[in-house]
């Protein structure tokens, strides 16, 4: 089992906060919307993501459990920022 | 507009005694086809000898997504526990350039509504609900008399028609639902699946209109009879809505695997030479001429293309009607169509019709990488397919009309630009302005 | 003059929580604005906006929760706790005492439903919450009813300092921060809250800064100043 975070596109309101507080995972696109990375999360990044969850003011970001080599409902485009952070 | 088919051994199968009748009454009906067959009930803990048949004939749905039929039928079946399940048939029919579930309905209700009570009594649901676009009130007449009609056939599974509002993303499954659950009629995001928790949170069938006309023919003469027309992959007959210019555009009946020219040939022939082809819809694919000729209608030879045929659209397009002009309405159009609950969706679509209207307009030299970067940005972003699609119909349009584009970002527009639209738009006017933003936020 | 035991340190406390507590839910209005309208600064990032509205929110709350104690605790005016959160059931001005407590449970109800957001779901949680914006004029109404203060001039800045704060903010939202809503929605709020501002304007003079507020706004007999041994014809309070 691996957790993956996703965002709920129609609770999404492009508040911003995700991309403030996990911005290794996350970057918004031109219109303040988030791209999230839907791979499989970093230990070291899993409470940086569950901050990110709480602050969601729309509930918007989902972190779920996925069985290994399930796949994802659709394919997520790669960031271009993917170094972690200490 | 026409009603036929190519003059093809074994057709015409859905279309059947509507060249002689017109409109099949439920007599005619009769008289045609044949009474349904009394399948009996699953037993408990056995399903339905229907859902095998479906599965041995290897239907698949009709509605775009090409699914397998049976599938489904088994999920439904599978999630059922205690509570009786739905069926629900889907002619909304939201693509402009399609009439095949319209003209299905008005000519042959009757096959429609016996698939519908077949797949019921097979998955043991406790009503059918008919989806008909509010915004064709003659099939709704047709649709509703036919039901009536069927009163003396003393079926035990209560229908009802349902009239569902007009528009591209209100006949998605998932929209479907929603608004015969009261809500709006707009797509949510996946899960949970429909035939798991549909309308009223019961399993749901949702299937095309055309789909249960299917398992009505199958369930009267079996998969063999089925598999007699088609591909391996994709047996069995399909409707497909011919538009553009030919002598006599309308729906036909087809096998799959039937090709391009005979199609056209049956329709009389081109009026005038061809550009190009759009197949699937206004989220399918463009293919240009010089490789339409050869092409034959099913899934295995339109890949390779980035095409599939999807809910039956061939539009061809003429040499007199400017490919340009043409993508931008229909871009535009699209970008009005989104239900307008996610950013990528709202914003990015209208980014690019702007984008390409600037582009088609020779405001903005090359629009081709920008085209790119804005599809990368939001493909895969919505909570539904229409962003997806749409970028797919741009992304093909760039693609094979590449020296258009080219010669009309350089020099503006061309003669043809103004010129009576070719693909077909419900009351769309070009140089709208984009709708409002307001209302983005819930 | 002379301070008294426990009695006049409780009655400074609870006016002084008081102040802070319409101070601090002000500020926890306007940054609620400034979340909503998306404002941030690369010193001010979105998510600590957000957070300063939670906490100082919930400071709001403590305060309170002090000004009611103290008021309860302190034996010049007879309120009691019950009183204190069931509103008009005080002897002591029981209206004007009981809009701070339906203040009070509107912002409990608020912060309830804030803190079991995930459990409640969204919709419900935003329903509650608009009720946030009844509190904040009921307990400006409280404190300028029951407040014996009103007449110094530190209490009627803060008030009126505060009130510029929240319709500015309420401007503010209805001019960008409300999508989806009919002009006709949005006139009306406009309109209730110059409304607001015009009732306190007109009443503000002849009610609590008029003459023997303290007697007009159910303050029980035997706490009120005695006029009678003053020299005669004039009155004192």
């Amino acid at each position: 089992m691996s957790r993956h975070l996703r965002v709920d596109p129609i609770a999404c309101e492009a508040h911003g906060m995700c991309a403030e507080l996990l911005p290794e995972l996350v970057e918004l696109d031109e219109w303040g919307y988030p791209i999230v990375d839907g791979r499989a999360l970093a230990p070291e990044l899993v409470e940086h993501a569950q901050r990110a969850v709480r602050a969601c003011p729309t509930f918007a970001l989902l972190v779920e459990q996925r069985a290994a080599h399930a796949h994802p409902s659709r394919p997520r485009p790669q960031p271009k920022n993917s170094s972690a952070v200490s | 507009m026409s009603v036929a088919t190519p003059t093809l051994a074994g057709l015409p199968r859905l279309l059947a005694g509507v060249a002689e009748h017109g409109s099949l009454d439920l007599v005619a009906h009769l008289d045609v086809h044949g009474p349904a067959p009394e399948l009996p009930a699953p037993g408990r803990g056995r399903h339905s000898a229907l859902i095998d048949e479906v599965e041995a004939a290897g239907l698949r749905g009709r509605g775009g997504a090409g699914y397998p039929t049976a599938l489904k039928m088994h999920a439904v079946t599978a999630a059922r526990g205690r509570r009786r399940t739905m069926v629900v048939v889907n002619a909304a029919e939201g693509e402009p350039a399609s009439l095949k579930d319209r003209t299905l309905l008005e000519s042959t209700p009757h096959l429609v509504l016996d698939g519908a009570a077949l797949a019921a009594r097979a998955v043991a649901a406790g009503e059918i609900v008919v989806c008909v676009g509010e915004d064709t009130p003659e099939v709704l007449a047709t649709v509703s008399a036919a039901a009536a009609e069927r009163n003396r056939l003393r079926e035990r599974i209560p229908m009802r028609i349902a009239a569902v509002p007009g528009g591209y993303v209100a006949g998605q499954e998932s929209a479907i639902v929603n608004h015969l659950d009261g809500r709006a009629a707009k797509p949510r995001h996946t899960p949970p699946m429909i035939f798991e928790r549909g309308v009223g949170g019961r399993p749901t069938l949702l299937s095309n209109a055309e789909t249960f006309a299917h398992v009505a023919q199958i369930a009267r003469h079996g998969a063999g009879w089925f598999r007699g027309l088609g591909t391996a992959e994709h047996p069995g007959s399909t409707l497909v809505t011919l538009g553009g210019p030919v002598v006599a555009p309308g729906v036909y009946e087809i096998g799959h695997g039937t090709s391009l020219r005979s199609l056209v040939d049956a329709a009389g022939g081109l009026t005038e030479s061809l550009r190009a082809v759009l197949i699937g819809g206004y989220s399918g694919t463009w293919i240009g001429a010089s490789q339409a000729g050869d092409l034959t209608l099913d899934d295995g030879c339109l890949a390779p293309h980035g095409a599939s045929t999807g809910a039956g659209v061939v539009a061809l397009l003429g040499e007199s009607a400017c490919p340009v002009a043409e993508t931008v309405r229909v871009a535009s159009w699209l970008a009005d169509e989104s239900a307008g609950q996610c950013g990528p969706c709202i914003f990015g679509l209208d980014a690019v019709a702007g984008r390409l209207d600037e582009w088609a307009a020779g405001l903005a030299g090359d629009g081709r990488e920008e085209q790119l970067r804005l599809a990368s940005v939001i493909r895969g972003r919505g909570a539904c397919r229409h962003p997806d699609g749409a970028l797919r119909f741009v992304a093909s349009a760039i693609r094979v009309f590449a020296a258009e584009f080219a010669d009309h970002g350089s020099r503006g527009p061309c003669g043809a630009c103004t010129a009576a639209p070719s693909l077909p738009l419900p009351g769309y006017e070009r140089g709208s302005p984009t709708p409002a933003l307001a209302g983005a936020w819930r | 003059m002379s301070v008294l035991a426990s009695t006049t340190a409780y009655w400074y406390l609870t006016r002084a929580t008081g102040a802070v507590a319409l101070l601090l839910a002000t500020a926890t209005l306007a940054l609620g604005v400034l979340d909503l309208r998306r404002w941030a600064t690369p010193a001010w990032p979105r998510f600590v906006v957000d957070e300063l509205h939670r906490n100082l929110a919930l400071l709001t709350l403590v305060f309170l929760v002090g000004h009611i104690l103290t008021s309860v605790l302190d034996s010049f005016a007879p309120i009691s706790i019950t009183a204190a959160v069931i509103p008009f059931t005080s002897s002591y001005r029981p209206f004007w005492l009981g809009l701070g407590a339906l203040s009070f449970d509107l912002l409990v109800a608020v912060t309830i439903t804030s803190l079991l957001r995930r459990r409640i779901g969204f919709a419900t949680w935003r329903a509650v919450h608009w009720l946030s914006y009844a509190a904040w004029p009921i307990a400006l109404l409280h404190g300028l009813g029951t407040g014996s203060d009103v007449k110094s001039g530190w209490l009627l800045t803060l008030s009126i300092a505060c009130l510029v704060v929240v319709l500015a903010c309420v401007l503010a939202r209805v001019a960008a921060g409300w999508p989806g809503v009919t002009p006709r929605l949005r006139g009306a709020a406009v309109a209730g809250a110059g409304g607001f501002a015009l009732f306190l304007v007109l009443w503000l003079p002849g009610g609590p800064l008029g003459s023997e507020w303290a007697r007009r706004s159910g303050t029980p007999k035997n706490l009120l100043p005695k006029t009678k041994r003053t020299v005669q014809g004039s009155e004192r309070k």
